[in-house]
């Protein structure tokens, strides 16, 4: 990584610093780290202020942070031939701005939309017709084999995507995942000019309204570090709470929902309710229960004092017992361990070729949790977790979860146990972004590692604002985990990864 | 089996005496807002100019609940005296007009059709569709089924083909990508049916207002019948909207 930029998580770097190279130099290099430990953390194109095509990337290798860029011609040679982390990047680069990677092993659209340079669809797709239909599915021949087509709209309150599956009797060949039915054109709307950054945060919070501290925390950590704003301590620890409540209530709510589509009904019932006491103690943060509104540029926008502190420290410890207790009541029944185990299995080697990351990567083996490796917020005075079983079953992504569950409450109580005021600040506030500039920031949300890029052009406007969410990387994993399983374990696979539609579709 | 009995004892029996006895959401949330008339001009003109949902509206002193997303800043820019937020959930209406609010809604119970109430008031089988928001709405709404709320002991229930609903639940800005899929959805149904937008999403297109991506505006499509407004909606909101609408 030698011709790279080493750049700290938040750190602001101005562009020019950030080395320009030749494409087939920035291909070898980039290519060279991916091949081995490294991992794709951004990939992305823009226009510059010259209305050339640039492409810019974020690798992180250990505990370092790399960046570098080049110029994107309208066609180029595809890196995924050689390494399977940036397929899904390649796709949706040619989905943007309608540059086609040569020789993309599988190029087709993303979210269904037209590019923003009014290029030649790299896809051929006619967007006057409505229904994204023109997918060039997968399919397997033979006399046996029978196609199973699922959605857009599913049978429960859930998301629209589309699922494709290539069956030989009950046993899944191939499922291809096609979504974009939930885009809504964030990227744009983050990147409009003359728009107020007072905007931003609202837009942002419903990236993933199940991840909206994840977004929140990444965002503002982007526009503070682009403004030069200083976050106190106690607002800090707050957001670092807002952000465990988060991942405890998407955790416990899924283990409760893995319970039932075993059919073992009580931890489907107890954890249902027990999820709506975390997402009550983010109302008792925010007003809000998904923690809407709670986090801004700058800090947190209601004082979290000694009355909320207590509300959170009470009915924290009220809970932790049962869910312990629920905890083992699920993982000791004998008809639950038979539906979990060897179930939906990701083995290492290829959660490491896709570049998987959070519980589920955990649960493969990939020990990377951005609370340790690049800590934002409170994280650096918190422990770290440890997994058990990391076999990438269903039963190690549930377990993980389990584990992530107790080691969050731990953390909140160690937390509290500071007892500091959290003063808010005021809003709305208006900032001024440093000019010519680069960001990128990462945080570990409950599904894994949330990424925000921001470039700003010579007047400190935003020229890019890249988003990525976990989900971006890890469908594709949901995917392979039905390779040779039983159609019927889809429900369960699905579940014990929990992705987002809406943070995938932006 | 002894851990499911021992478990079941500790959980004990948690289902809310809702509607017979009152529920209290802590005084943080931020429910029906009361605006107050005798505010400084100037001061509704900055609050109104950095609604981040444009939400205000300086001449008839109103806020429009159809799109604000309840995100607090006006009550704390005007430190209250232009608007405060009062923790009161009841906020659905059956009519977009009645949206634009400064303290007071009709009563829903009033304004709903008989019809609806002597169709569904027994029986009420819904269809969710989830049109390009963020899922916490849906999330929201998911939740009605715990042991809590319970919802299906007011006979309403959540049912998964379109043939066997009576109305559909439509939540998200209606992204351009689902929007045949919510046709399809919504003439599956076997008339009469009821329509229910829930979310500022549905109602007005919510945080992504402007986007080319979506419709913004479920009434645009499909006339609405009830409206839930919030971002997302409590599920108290939503369970208070439902009884009153069809009970
Ligand atoms: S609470 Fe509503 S009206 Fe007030 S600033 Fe937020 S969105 Fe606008
Ligand atoms: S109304 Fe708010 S909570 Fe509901 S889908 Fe839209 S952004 Fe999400």
């Amino acid at each position: 990584m030698d011709n790279f930029l080493h750049i700290q998580n938040g750190q602001v770097v101005s562009r020019a610093d950030i080395p320009d190279l030749d494409f087939s130099i920035f291909q070898e290099a980039v290519l060279n780290a991916t091949r081995h430990s490294g991992f794709v953390v951004q990939f992305f194109a823009y226009t510059d202020e010259q209305s050339i095509l640039k492409l810019i990337t974020v690798i992180r290798a250990g505990l370092d942070l790399y960046t570098a860029g080049c110029s994107l011609a309208d066609e180029y040679p595809s890196l995924t031939p050689e390494c399977e982390k940036f397929h899904m990047f390649e796709r949706e680069i040619a989905e943007q701005f309608g540059a086609h990677p040569k020789n993309h092993p599988w190029l087709k659209m993303v979210r269904y939309h037209e590019n923003c340079r009014g290029k030649k669809d790299v896809f051929g797709n006619d967007y006057s017709h409505d229904i994204p239909g023109n997918y060039p599915y997968f399919t397997v021949d033979g006399d046996a084999i029978h196609e199973v087509a699922v959605g857009p709209v599913h049978a429960g309150i859930i998301e629209p995507g589309h699922f494709r599956f290539q069956c030989a009797g009950e046993e899944v060949l191939s499922l291809e995942i096609q979504l974009g039915y939930q885009h809504r054109g964030v990227e744009k709307l983050l990147e409009q000019a003359e728009q107020p950054l007072t905007r931003l945060p609202t837009i942002v919070e419903s990236i993933a309204g199940d991840t909206a501290i994840g977004h929140s925390l990444c965002h503002s950590q982007a526009i503070e570090a682009l403004a030069g704003l200083k976050v106190n301590d106690g607002a800090k620890v707050v957001r670092t709470i807002a952000l465990e409540l988060e991942r405890i209530s998407n955790h416990v709510g899924d283990l409760g929902a893995l319970s039932g589509d075993v059919a073992f009904n009580p931890p489907l019932n107890y954890f249902g309710r027990i999820r709506g006491e975390f997402l009550n103690m983010l109302l008792t943060l925010a007003g809000n229960r998904f923690g809407k509104g709670l986090v801004r540029p700058g800090g947190i926008v209601f004082p979290v004092l000694e009355e909320q502190r207590r509300i959170v420290r009470d009915k924290v410890a009220e809970e932790t017992p049962g869910i312990a207790d629920v905890c083992d009541l699920l993982f000791s029944a004998h008809t639950v361990l038979a539906r979990f185990e060897h179930t939906g299995t990701v083995p290492r080697n290829t959660a490491e070729k896709l570049g998987l990351v959070g519980f589920a990567g955990r649960a493969s083996g990939l020990s990377y949790d951005a609370r340790i490796t690049f800590p934002t917020e409170a994280y650096a005075q918190l422990e770290a977790n440890k997994n058990k079983r990391t076999v990438g079953d269903v039963y190690s992504r549930a377990n993980v979860r389990r584990e992530e569950i107790m080691h969050s409450l731990q953390s909140i109580t160690d937390l509290l146990r500071q007892d500091i005021d959290a003063a808010p600040i005021a809003v709305p506030a208006y900032h001024t972004l440093a000019p010519d500039s680069f960001v990128v920031t990462i945080n570990e949300a409950w599904r894994g590692e949330v990424s925000h890029c921001m470039l700003t052009d010579k007047n400190g406007s935003i020229l890019r604002y890249k988003v990525k969410d976990p989900s971006f990387h890890n469908w594709t994993g949901l995917a392979m985990s039905l390779r040779n399983q039983g159609i019927s374990d889809f429900p369960l696979c699905n579940k014990s990864f929990n992705l987002s539609y809406c943070g995938f579709d932006l | 089996m002894l851990k499911v009995i021992k478990n079941r004892w500790k959980q004990g029996y948690r289902t809310t005496k809702y509607p017979k006895e009152e529920i209290n959401l802590y005084s943080r949330f931020r429910g029906l807002p009361t605006v107050h008339q005798d505010c400084d001009k100037k001061l509704v003109r900055e609050c109104a100019e950095a609604c981040p949902q444009q939400a205000i509206d300086i001449d008839k002193m109103v806020i429009d609940i159809g799109r604000c997303t309840f995100c607090g800043q006006c009550e704390i820019q005007s430190q209250g005296k232009f608007v405060t937020f009062s923790n009161n959930f009841e906020l659905g209406t059956s009519s977009r007009d009645a949206l634009f609010t400064s303290g007071s809604l009709p009563a829903l119970a009033e304004h709903s059709k008989q019809h609806f109430k002597n169709l569904f008031g027994r029986s009420l089988q819904l269809r969710q569709i989830s049109a390009g928001g963020c899922n916490s709405c849906e999330a929201d709404t998911n939740v009605l089924n715990t042991p809590f709320f319970d919802l299906q002991r007011f006979g309403i229930d959540f049912v998964a083909s379109p043939r066997h609903a009576d109305g559909i639940h439509v939540t998200g800005p209606i992204s351009n990508n689902m929007k045949a899929a919510l046709f399809s959805t919504y003439e599956a149904v076997p008339a009469p049916k009821v329509v229910i937008a829930s979310g500022c999403c549905s109602i007005s297109g919510g945080p992504f207002w402007g986007s080319k991506d979506i419709v913004g505006d479920l009434n645009r499509l499909i006339p609405v019948d009830l409206y839930i407004p919030g971002c997302p909606p409590h599920p108290m909101t939503t369970l208070h909207a439902l009884l009153q609408f069809f009970k």
